[in-house]
């Protein structure tokens, strides 16, 4: 998205949230509702960082932890901690999928001309899941590309490998 | 005026293949000698329509072949041609024909147009023929004899040298979407067509409508062309035109011909310019799907196409009562939240009474938005006199089909897959089960055979019949062909209602000759697989020399399920109430251990395999770890029988079935989730991919 940018002006909508300290970004239009943390079904067979599923008004929403995700440490939920509820557009249409994050922080303007390429983090995470990164005065801000991080079939893959 | 034409062949195909339906259900009633008006008026209205939809969405073929079965049709109303036979079994086959097609051009595949052209010269040949046996065969002057007798053709052949038409369009004639010029245009594919414009009508420039047709056209079109044709061009515009056609003889000479050609008269009329320039683009743009291209393999065709719409038709009743129970339930939640917004002690029993409202009405709504799925099981029966009438024809056998119950409802799902597995039984009814007439005649029963097809509600469940009164399914010749398949034991001892299971094992068919109506044996063990994966079973009583009955036990809707709740640890799961033979407490005696593969218990002279949850699903908080602790429930699924290790059974509920696929993924021996009553989630159990995962 930051590639194909031709209005300089243009101006997105970012729901800042964080994990380990660190601050993550989606496109706020992507969010459907922000709830607190409340124990979940476990979904058996499955890669660990897939909590399990969450009733949403009537439809069962998979809950994806983005700690265990990037391989961070884990740490007990806490009162603060978050499900962020996303619409994921994937190939067999748009799915709902929740992440679980420390806490949630602001709502930020971005001009899409301040977003710069995310640089190579090594191997500990994965860039093509990021959309780009953009930096404040006094923090930097990692954009993530949800509909590649929490496409159902990357599960897939993933928890064949796993 | 560039509308997406596309957006609309939904619709179209929906409403043909109904109309087709409609056709083929009143050609089946059609008496043969004797005309009832209402019935071949309703079955002509229904292939007029599909002409017309046709044409307007331009594919050409469809419209040129209903209009040939209109003429018939046309002249069977009439009283001109007698109802054969033969008409009728020519009409049924193009009906199959036009089904075809059009499911051709759904699916953008090229039309098989040799079948069409052989469908159309049998109805021509009929066309033609007919004439002898018309009632009113001297009715010469009938205007509208296409083919009546070749005496006729003659006639006109020699007599018409053209014919002079006028029309004058009424103002408003352009605003109901009808265009002169497309109409021009199909007349001057029936021949030479020269025109004059009358501008006399048009206003001057300051007080021109663009949007009203003030010119009048004289019309003259050389050849000998029908009149139903011309007519039939204009038949669109009847009420918004005057419109006069007068036959040229061949003595009179033909009037002058006229220097003014259409497209002159086009320029003068500028939205007429740009509607025609709108007509020619929709008619290249559904060129290539009409596009006479030769189908290769026949086959290609019939692939089963994609049957199951994603539109329903509901009765207007179901929504009007939907309405008003939301209205209702609206009330309520204002009144509660009166309540709420003050509360008092005192109000307590407003409270009761408001919440036992809310939640009956939240029950009512439910039943009724289940209803909205629901059909009657006569979309699925209606096709079967078709079948009938063909098969009988064709085994040489004189069956009566009796449809009861057609009005019972069925989930869309159900309605949708169970027509295939159905048709197999009738089939397999009529083909082995009833007798040929003169074997009934000896067998001291009635000449024609008997099908019934019953569809009624028992408990929660929908019972279909198809019951014969043909031969019945003899067990010696079952359990024989059985051994020499090598399906079962020759000492095996089988109960009657084993051996009749046989003829659902794959691989078996009793057949002496193979027809080509049955007797593959590849049917009956896919119809049993298409049942059960609608989570139904079927079951065969049968009694020699009497007949035999087939019944389908299928559940009322798939949206929802009776279940078992079990819990392990501190997950909760749910078992299909259906799937579940007992539940037991065994003791150490029972169990067996094979080394290193596993348990297994013995519950009377079975051995079953014991599936842990907690270890196949990885349930770290499980309570009972040793067999002796926690209870085996014995279940079933698919023919694989099999105890599940669990802590506790909780309840029996209903649960609503949720798909975990929609937003994530199959997940191996989960068939899907629920929302129990304290609004958490619970997974529900696919037994058969249990065991898959426990032999893993």
């Amino acid at each position: 998205m930051a590639q194909d940018v031709v209005d300089n002006n243009a101006v997105e909508q970012f729901l800042t949230f964080e994990i380990d300290n660190e601050a993550y970004g989606v496109e706020i239009l992507k969010v459907k509702e922000i709830r607190g943390w409340e124990p979940i079904r476990a979904i058996p067979n499955t890669p660990d960082y897939l909590k399990g599923a969450l009733n949403l008004r009537g439809a069962i929403v998979p809950i994806v932890d983005l700690r265990e995700r990037f391989n961070m440490e884990k740490v007990e939920y806490s009162p603060v901690t978050v499900v962020i509820v996303l619409s994921v557009e994937g190939e067999k249409g748009d799915t709902v999928i929740g992440i679980v994050a420390d806490a949630v922080s602001d709502v930020l303007d971005v001009k899409m001309t301040q977003i710069k390429e995310a640089p190579n983090l090594g191997a500990k995470i994965d860039t093509c899941y990021m959309q780009g990164m953009y930096v404040t005065q006094d923090k930097m801000i990692l954009l993530l590309n949800i509909n590649k991080l929490l496409n159902p079939d990357e599960f897939e893959n993933l928890a064949d490998i796993a | 005026m560039s509308i997406d034409m596309a957006q609309f062949h939904q619709v179209f195909f929906e409403e043909s293949f109904e109309g087709l339906d409609t056709m083929e259900s009143g050609l089946l009633d059609l008496n043969t000698g004797d005309v009832d008006v209402d019935e071949i008026n309703m079955i002509f209205r229904a292939a007029h329509s599909i002409k017309g939809g046709s044409g307007t969405f331009g594919f050409t073929a469809v419209s040129d072949f209903t209009h040939v079965m209109e003429t018939l049709l046309d002249e069977m109303r009439d009283g001109r041609r007698l109802v054969t036979q033969s008409a009728v079994d020519a009409l049924l086959g193009s009906v199959d024909c036009l089904r075809a097609m059009l499911t051709a051009i759904q699916d953008e595949q090229a039309v098989d147009t040799q079948n069409v052209a052989e469908h159309k010269k049998v109805l021509e040949v009929e066309l033609t023929r007919g004439a002898d046996s018309s009632p009113v065969a001297s009715q010469e002057s009938a205007t509208s004899e296409q083919v009546s007798d070749p005496v006729a053709i003659t006639a006109h052949e020699a007599n018409v040298e053209g014919w002079n038409i006028s029309f004058s369009p009424h103002p408003n004639m352009l605003k109901t979407g009808n265009d002169p010029v497309r109409m021009f245009r199909e007349l001057a594919e029936l021949g030479e067509l020269t025109s004059t414009a009358d501008f006399l009508g048009v206003p001057d420039i300051h007080n021109l409508e663009p949007e009203e047709c003030a010119i009048s056209w004289k019309l003259h079109l050389k050849g000998n062309t029908a009149e139903q044709d011309i007519e039939e061009i204009f038949s669109w515009v009847e009420d918004e035109c005057d419109f006069a056609i007068q036959k040229i003889q061949s003595t009179v000479q033909s009037v002058s011909p006229v220097a003014e050609t259409t497209d002159s008269t086009t320029t003068v009329q500028p939205d007429e310019q740009t509607s025609k320039e709108d007509k020619e683009t929709t008619a290249e743009a559904t060129k290539p799907v009409a596009s006479k291209k030769p189908v290769k393999d026949k086959k290609e065709t019939a692939k089963p196409a994609n049957k199951s719409s994603g539109s329903i038709r509901v009765d207007t009743t179901k929504i009007d009562t939907l309405i008003n129970m939301v209205g209702e339930l609206v009330i309520t939640q204002s009144m509660l939240s009166l309540v709420g917004e003050h509360f008092e002690i005192n109000k307590l029993d407003q409270l009761k009474t408001g919440l036992s409202q809310l939640e009956r009405h939240t029950r009512e709504l439910q039943e009724s938005v289940m209803n909205i799925r629901m059909l009657p099981i006569s979309f699925v029966f209606s096709r079967f006199p078709r079948l009938v009438h063909d098969l009988s024809s064709k085994l040489g056998k004189k069956i009566e089909l009796k449809l009861v119950g057609e009005n019972t409802e069925v989930d869309k799902t159900v309605v949708e897959l169970l027509s295939d597995p159905l048709v197999h039984l009738v089939r397999n009814s009529l083909d082995h089960g009833i007798e040929m007439p003169e074997d009934r005649i000896a067998a001291g029963k009635p000449e024609t055979g008997t099908v019934i097809l019953e569809a009624y509600h028992r408990g929660g469940n929908i019972v279909i019949e198809v019951v014969d009164d043909g031969k019945g399914l003899n067990k010696d010749k079952l359990r024989a062909k059985a051994i020499e398949k090598g399906l079962i034991d020759e000492d095996a001892i089988l109960t009657d209602k084993q051996t009749y299971e046989l003829i659902f094992m794959p691989g078996f068919s009793t057949a002496e000759k193979l027809t080509d109506v049955s007797g593959r044996g590849v049917g009956m063990d896919v119809v049993r697989r298409n049942i059960q994966s609608l989570g139904g079973n079927i079951e065969i009583i049968s009694e020699l020399g009497k007949g035999s009955t087939i019944s389908i036990h299928l559940p009322l809707t798939l949206a929802i399920l009776d279940g078992q709740s079990i819990s392990v640890g501190d997950e909760r799961y749910i078992v299909p109430l259906g799937s579940i033979i007992e539940s037991i407490n065994i003791n150490e005696d029972m169990v067996n251990r094979i080394a290193g593969k596993g348990e297994t218990f013995r519950l009377r002279d079975e051995f079953l395999p014991i599936v842990r949850m907690h270890d196949i699903f990885h349930v770290e908080s499980a309570k009972a770890t040793k067999l002796t602790d926690g209870l085996v429930v014995v279940v079933e699924g698919q023919g694989v029988k099999c105890g599940l290790f669990v802590d506790d059974l909780l309840g029996q509920q209903q649960v609503v079935i949720k798909s975990l696929e929609a937003n994530y993924r199959r997940v191996e021996g989960i068939s899907g989730a629920t929302i129990l009553g304290d609004g958490s989630v619970a997974l529900i159990l696919d037994i058969p991919g249990l065991v898959r995962l426990a032999n893993q």
